[in-house]
């Protein structure tokens, strides 16, 4: 994949995979369902080192050398997709975590709406404004929006695909048990693969 | 009645003169993965989710793709219904259906109870090559009872034919052409508006996504009874009722 | 004889203004004194070169002279022109510049067969074509010969489906015929509507009496008793003039029993394919249907059926006069007799050749078709020919000297396809050409089965990529698998042949393809 990762993963002691978990436009739903490893992120903790998170680290930056990366999330903005032009080149392994990422899903359903963006805002914070309708504008903290939200694998390389709305906990955890073996997930069956 | 021969991935099978290949293979406990076929409809061969690789009996001539709801099974013909280029060709089609229409499962009335989503899992489709088109269709409401949401409208056309064939209202049908192509109740009109149509159902019975739905379901509530138009069709045939007592 | 002025009135030439010429004309001779010796003033079908439009033969003692382009103007010289050798040399003189030599190759390497009375008779005289002959092979064949005698010598001329897939004829007569018995159908397939195609147009609004005249011999070679002329609604004036060809014959008591009509299409270009047409009679909606059941053994109304296309069963009567030997004698081994091909695009001289199978497209185009206008070279400025219409495909000037027969040109990843030859010059982009298909395709689709509906869709968006010049090489790989799908999987011919100009462009013009990718591959859409 294109990135080559320069440093060695891990650092000192038993070598650790760089994990990395990232939230773009979706609900955070796979990051709930990721949560409900419960007990099993204890192992999975002695397994992976997490270097970027929302909801497991306070790094700011995406780093260098991420092993293998879940991005939850379609790409919806300018943000969206800068990051996941970033992580693409840091991470050796990308995974396309829950239907949004995968497919779109329903932060997609605004590509329905009408070719621009603007119409969508229009719809959102004007029309349905109950008070103090407005448009959500500052340059340069509120990014633009893509004129389509995109799936991943539309704006970058993708490794794994791995569905759901959410993904439950026992298909995460049996997508990253042989993953982190270094083995193919079992991508089969409507227990792995069912959307929805 | 007569009776033919053939091999269906490798294993020889019996079935009588007029079966498709898709009872022959059935009969051979293979599995073929169908949309547009359900027992008991007339066969129109539309998803090509069914088509199999048949060789004629000895005769040398080129490797053929039917599809197996409706080819009629021939003596001595040897089919195959798995070869990697048929998964290639199925997994494709079935992207090329997600693509084509807004299916969002995770909300869908249909979610668990979905023959598209079941195929989508049936060919390995772990995501969509082809980039998703999202067609702006509408949903009809109007009828006291169901719902129809065109966004999710697959085109099998099963609702047309049971209606047709079994019900005898023939309240759907399809309009326009290509990627145009819709699903219309009586004249192309609003379906509560429609006087044909007896509520019997059957059509929201036999979806197989959640493009029809009884209007009180929510998500993932949808409970379809497919099974209904064969089980009608064989009652009929055979003046058999099983509400009606008489022997089994 | 009577000297004549035979103006063109087919459509070509209608919209190039015919019809006011042939006015003019016959206003002039009344002007002249319309006299015993005036000259005989004949609407007749196409003159094959369409393109100098409006085309007037002059056939006068002083010989047969075509004319081009001539404005009604000069409508007082071309009456002089057919007059006794002195008086016409001056009008002839003057009119110099408008004549066309007959002596070139356009005219002179054609061998009429199917075309053999087109231009020379008046399609709404049925007087005029039976003067000419028609009918009086039906006749003959139903004196002297059994149906199975007929279909033998059908079967014997080699003559092979003329609607572009090129099923044998012979053989399908044999199975509409040897049926169980009970009621047949007949159906002339006129619903002719690849791009660049009238060559059935020509025979429609040229000669309607020799479709009639085949059909009937059909019918009575397999036993149907009806049949049905289904022709697309964009021909008006092949409608109105088949319908008057079939009033005046029925009027006749010609055929017997048969009793034939004209069913007109509503503007889908699916419904030529055989099992849609059929459902389009029956008044249901033009969707093709799996085959088999072939129509010859289910049909209309569930009846056998006999579908064939205008110009094969055009060529019936001309097989069954000179006998199947005669017409064999003519093509190559696999593809008999001739073809009628509508030559059109960049080339100088557009209109109808009808030729021998087998003829070179070399010939056809750069020697009869005079090439692109202003081209040069061996190839005449030609970069590629494109048969087959939608379902065919474009074959590069290097092999312009490919036989063209049917599989010749399915060799080469096209098709012969009804007859539509279209010339491409060196300024077409060979993708856009694609897309331009493929919208075609798009377009037309009916949408029962999913490759094509929704595969053909695809299709384009990826060659608007290519167009674009956005294309990744991951596109050009989807490309060629989703070709791959559509084909192989989609219900009717539309969809199995719509990846076809795609395919021909990726194998002739790959270089075109692969210097179309996007500078910097993957990059975002
Ligand atoms: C999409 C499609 C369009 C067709 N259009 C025509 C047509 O316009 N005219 C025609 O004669 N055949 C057409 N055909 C072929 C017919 O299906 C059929 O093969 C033909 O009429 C048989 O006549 P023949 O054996 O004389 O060729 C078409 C086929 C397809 C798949
Ligand atoms: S119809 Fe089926 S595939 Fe479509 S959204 Fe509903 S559950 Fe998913
Ligand atoms: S409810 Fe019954 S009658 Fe009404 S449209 Fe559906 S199948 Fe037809
Ligand atoms: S509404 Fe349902 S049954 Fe009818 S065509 Fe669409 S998917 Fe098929
Ligand atoms: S290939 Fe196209 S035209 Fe033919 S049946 Fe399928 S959708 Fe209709
Ligand atoms: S199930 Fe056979 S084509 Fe759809
Ligand atoms: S239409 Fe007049 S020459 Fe062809």
């Amino acid at each position: 994949m294109s990135g080559a990762v320069d440093e060695a993963p891990g650092g000192a002691g038993p070598q650790r995979l760089r994990l990395a978990t990232v939230w773009l436009a979706g609900c955070s739903g796979c990051h709930m369902s990721f949560l409900d490893l419960d007990e099993w992120l204890f192992d999975l903790a002695r397994q992976v080192e997490i270097v970027y998170s929302p909801i497991a680290s306070d790094t700011k930056i995406f780093p260098a050398g991420v092993d293998l990366c879940l991005v939850e999330g379609a790409v919806a903005n300018t943000d969206n997709l800068a990051l996941a032009q970033q992580l693409r080149d840091r991470s050796r392994v990308v995974i396309s975590f829950g239907d949004c990422a995968v497919g779109g899903n329903v932060p997609a359903l605004r590509n329905l709406w009408d070719a621009s963006p603007q119409a969508v805002l229009n719809r959102g914070y004007m029309e349905l404004a109950d008070r103090s309708a407005q448009h959500p504008r500052a340059i340069g903290i509120v990014p633009e929006l893509l004129p389509q939200v995109l799936p991943l694998h539309a704006v970058i390389a993708v490794d794994h695909y791995l569905p759901g709305c959410p993904p439950s906990a026992e298909r995460i955890r049996a997508f990253l048990e042989p993953l982190l073996r270094g083995e193919p997930p079992p991508m089969q069956g409507a227990a792995m693969l069912r959307f929805g | 009645m007569s009776v033919l021969t053939l091999w269906v991935d490798g294993a020889a099978v019996a079935v009588p003169a007029g079966a498709s290949l898709l009872e022959a293979s059935r009969a051979a406990n293979v599995e073929v993965p169908t949309l547009c076929h359900l027992d008991g409809l007339a066969p129109v061969g539309a998803c090509r989710l069914c088509l199999v690789e048949v060789d004629l009996p000895g005769d040398g001539s080129p490797t053929r793709l039917v599809p197996a709801c409706s080819t009629a099974a021939g003596e001595g013909l040897v089919v195959r219904t798995a070869t990697v280029q048929l998964q290639r060709f199925r997994r494709m089609a079935v992207e090329l259906l997600f693509a084509e229409g807004n299916h969002v499962c995770a909300f869908c009335v249909a979610n668990g109870a979905c023959e598209l989503q079941d195929a989508a899992v049936a060919v390995g489709m772990d995501h969509s090559r082809f980039p998703f088109q999202y067609p702006r269709r509408h949903v009809d409401a109007s009828h006291p009872h169901f719902v129809i949401d065109h966004h999710r409208c697959i085109l099998c056309t099963r609702c047309v034919r049971v209606c047709d064939e079994i019900e005898g209202a023939h309240v759907w049908d399809v309009a326009n052409r290509g990627s145009h192509c819709q699903i219309i109740a009586g004249l192309d009109q609003p379906w509560g508006t429609v006087e044909a149509c007896t509520s019997c159902g059957k059509c929201v019975d036999v979806c197989p996504t959640g493009a029809l739905a009884h209007n009180d379901d929510t998500t993932a509530e949808k409970r379809a009874a497919r099974e209904r138009p064969a089980l009608l069709r064989s009652a009929r045939e055979r003046q058999r009722w099983h509400n009606q007592g008489g022997p089994p | 004889m009577a000297s004549m002025l035979r103006c063109c009135s087919a459509s070509g030439c209608r919209s190039a203004g015919g019809e006011a010429l042939q006015q003019a004309l016959v206003e002039a001779r009344s002007r002249a004194g319309a006299g015993d010796g005036a000259p005989v003033i004949k609407a007749v079908g196409c003159l094959r070169l369409c393109s100098r439009g409006p085309l007037v033969a002059v056939d006068g003692p002083a010989g047969s002279v075509l004319y081009g382009e001539v404005p009604s103007a000069r409508a007082a010289e071309l009456l002089e022109a057919c007059a006794a050798p002195p008086r016409a040399a001056a009008a002839r003189r003057a009119l110099a510049s408008h004549a066309l030599d007959l002596r070139h190759p356009f005219f002179a390497l054609q061998e009429p067969v199917v075309l053999e009375t087109c231009g020379l008779i008046d399609p709404e005289s049925i007087d005029d074509a039976m003067a000419h002959g028609a009918y009086s092979t039906l006749h003959r064949c139903q004196a002297e010969l059994t149906p199975a005698q007929v279909r033998e010598q059908v079967r014997l001329s080699g003559l092979r489906g003329r609607g572009g897939a090129g099923y044998p004829t012979g053989l399908k007569w044999d199975t509409v015929a040897l049926q169980p018995p009970g009621p047949r159908w007949l159906v002339a397939n006129a619903d002719e509507g690849d791009p660049g195609a009238f060559m059935d147009r020509a025979v429609l609004e040229g000669d309607p009496h020799r479709l009639i005249e085949g059909m009937a011999i059909a019918a009575w070679a397999v036993g149907a008793d009806q049949g049905l002329i289904y022709v697309r609604a964009e021909y008006p004036l092949a409608i109105a003039r088949l319908r008057r060809a079939l009033a005046e014959v029925q009027a006749r008591g010609q055929l017997g029993s048969l009793r034939l009509r004209v069913r007109v299409g509503a503007g889908a270009y699916v419904c030529g394919e055989e099992t849609a047409l059929l459902a389009s009679i029956q008044g249901r909606r033009g969707n093709p249907r799996p085959r088999p059941p072939y129509p010859a053994q289910l049909g209309l109304w569930g009846a056998p059926t006999l579908i064939n296309n205008v110009e094969t069963l055009a060529a019936i009567p001309a097989i069954l006069r000179r006998g199947a030997a005669d017409y064999a004698a003519l093509g190559t081994a696999g593809s008999r007799g001739t073809k009628v091909f509508s030559l059109s695009g960049a080339v100088r001289h557009t209109g109808l050749v009808e030729v021998p199978m087998g003829t070179s497209l070399r010939t056809i185009v750069v020697t009869m078709g005079g090439g692109v206008p202003g081209g040069e070279g061996a190839d005449g400025g030609v970069k590629a020919v494109q048969t087959g219409g939608p379902s065919g495909g474009c074959i590069p000037a290097a092999l312009l000297d490919t036989p063209v027969d049917y599989e010749g040109l399915r060799a080469l990843g096209s098709m012969m396809g009804s007859g539509g030859m279209v010339v491409i010059d060196q300024a077409t982009g060979m993708l856009e050409l694609a897309r331009y298909f493929m919208r075609f395709s798009v377009a037309e689709s009916c949408g029962k089965c999913v490759p094509c509906r929704a595969g053909t869709v695809q299709l384009l968006q990826l060659l608007d990529r290519f167009c674009d010049q956005r294309a990744s090489p991951a596109d050009l790989a989807q490309l060629h698998d989703l070709c791959a799908m559509v084909k192989a999987t989609s219900l009717c011919g539309l969809g199995q042949c719509a990846p076809n100009p795609v395919l021909s462009t990726l194998r002739h013009f790959h270089q075109e393809v692969v210097s179309a990718l996007a500078v910097a591959p993957g990059g975002a859409p």
